[in-house]
């Protein structure tokens, strides 16, 4: 009992390590992020921050082409940033968001968008997490059942045996 | 037959099969939209402080490369550049670059060093970058006498390959350009952070010239 209670805690402890560190992980990302803006951004929020909120919705859609593991919003790097100042120009330039993304895309190609457009082989990728979710859940749901049909079973043939003695 | 049997393989199987195609893929080819299309317009100034367009160059088959003076892989391709511009040099060729992610002093410096008569273009905002589709450099994008673009190179451009290229474009009648539109080798991305350039991005080449 004490071992389980030790047990527990250990997965808690765990837990609250992991949750710790990506929490400081993205604190520190987006420390990097400010430090590398140039002033005239931080001016940008200041004198229009709904058009703010539009590039940065934008730019976190779009994959930073030199660092390809994250978005352009994310990325320190010098490409990402001259991508948010493009972003900003074109939305200012009267330019919808669906227009921008587009520019991109024709650009780029589809590899841009981080998330793929749900058309044609781009569905394997929305539907195979949700088909392994449901597959992974029968699986368990069948297997518990099975645990505790056999465990019924035994018990059954244990009073059995008792019964008899 | 019991449920296992159906379920497992058939939750296996697809997903196998996905990584087994993923395997057969480099991640870094990244297919390019560009080849087929009209080359985008742009138009800045070059390292000598000229102004230069892409409309200037129409009628010529055009290698536009992005370079930086702090990319190591563009050192072999620029040997390759400088033997084309010589041996193509009474033909309708252009080799023109475009300065990526880089300063100006030291781009000018790499180039006085590295040999080559052609403009080089700055594009602090990396505008003409982007309007490209560059991930990184060395990126070499080859256009036709009809402003198409007909092959985009990621990474060095070798020797064989600017001559198949360059002399199958060159022989091409106009509106026939050859479509080998594959990206090769992997890119080197590395930046910092520059200022600002004009550059035409919504307009494209044939739009403006009125060309195929």
């Amino acid at each position: 009992m004490r071992q389980q209670r030790r047990h527990i805690w250990m997965v808690l402890i765990g837990l609250f390590g992991v949750l710790t560190h990506a929490g400081l992980a993205k604190s520190v990302q987006g420390s990097v992020q400010e430090a590398n803006e140039p002033a005239s951004t931080v001016q940008a929020v200041v004198e229009d921050p709904e058009l703010e909120a539009q590039v940065k919705e934008l730019a976190a859609k779009l994959r930073c082409p030199t660092c390809r593991a994250l978005s352009v919003q994310d990325s320190p790097s010098g490409m990402a940033q001259e991508m948010r100042v493009l972003i900003r120009e074109q939305l200012k330039s009267g330019m919808t968001p669906e227009e921008v993304e587009a520019y991109y895309v024709e650009r780029y190609g589809e590899w841009i968008l981080l998330k793929p457009t749900a058309q044609g082989f781009n569905w394997t990728v929305w539907l195979l997490p949700i088909l392994m979710l449901t597959g992974g859940l029968f699986f368990v749901f069948l297997t518990a059942r099975r645990w505790v049909q056999q465990g019924q079973a035994r018990a059954e043939a244990t009073e059995g045996e008792e019964s008899e003695l | 037959m019991s449920w296992k049997k159906i379920l497992i393989p058939a939750m296996a199987i697809p997903i196998v099969a996905l990584l087994a195609y993923g395997l057969t893929r480099d991640p870094n080819i990244v297919e390019s939209p560009l080849p087929g299309r009209a080359a985008f317009e742009f138009s800045s100034q070059t390292l000598d402080g000229d102004d230069l367009s892409l409309a200037d160059l129409n009628g010529k088959v055009v290698v536009l490369n992005f370079w930086a003076s702090w990319c190591v892989a563009c050192i072999d391709e620029h040997r390759v550049f400088v033997e084309a511009e010589r041996f193509y040099a009474d033909r309708d060729f252009q080799m023109l670059g475009v300065v990526y992610q880089d300063e100006e002093p030291n781009a000018r410096r790499w180039m006085e060093r590295m040999g080559g008569t052609w403009p080089s273009l700055v594009d602090p905002a990396s505008r003409i970058a982007i309007d490209y589709g560059v991930y990184g450099v060395p990126e070499t994008y080859f256009i036709g006498k009809d402003g198409i673009v007909a092959h985009k190179q990621i990474g060095p451009v070798s020797a064989m390959l600017m001559k198949q290229l360059v002399d199958s474009m060159l022989a091409a009648p106009l509106g026939s350009e050859p479509s080998t539109s594959a990206s090769i080798e992997g890119s080197v991305p590395v930046g910092q952070s520059v200022g600002h350039v004009s550059s035409a991005p919504e307009q494209n080449r044939n739009a403006d010239t009125g060309g195929s």
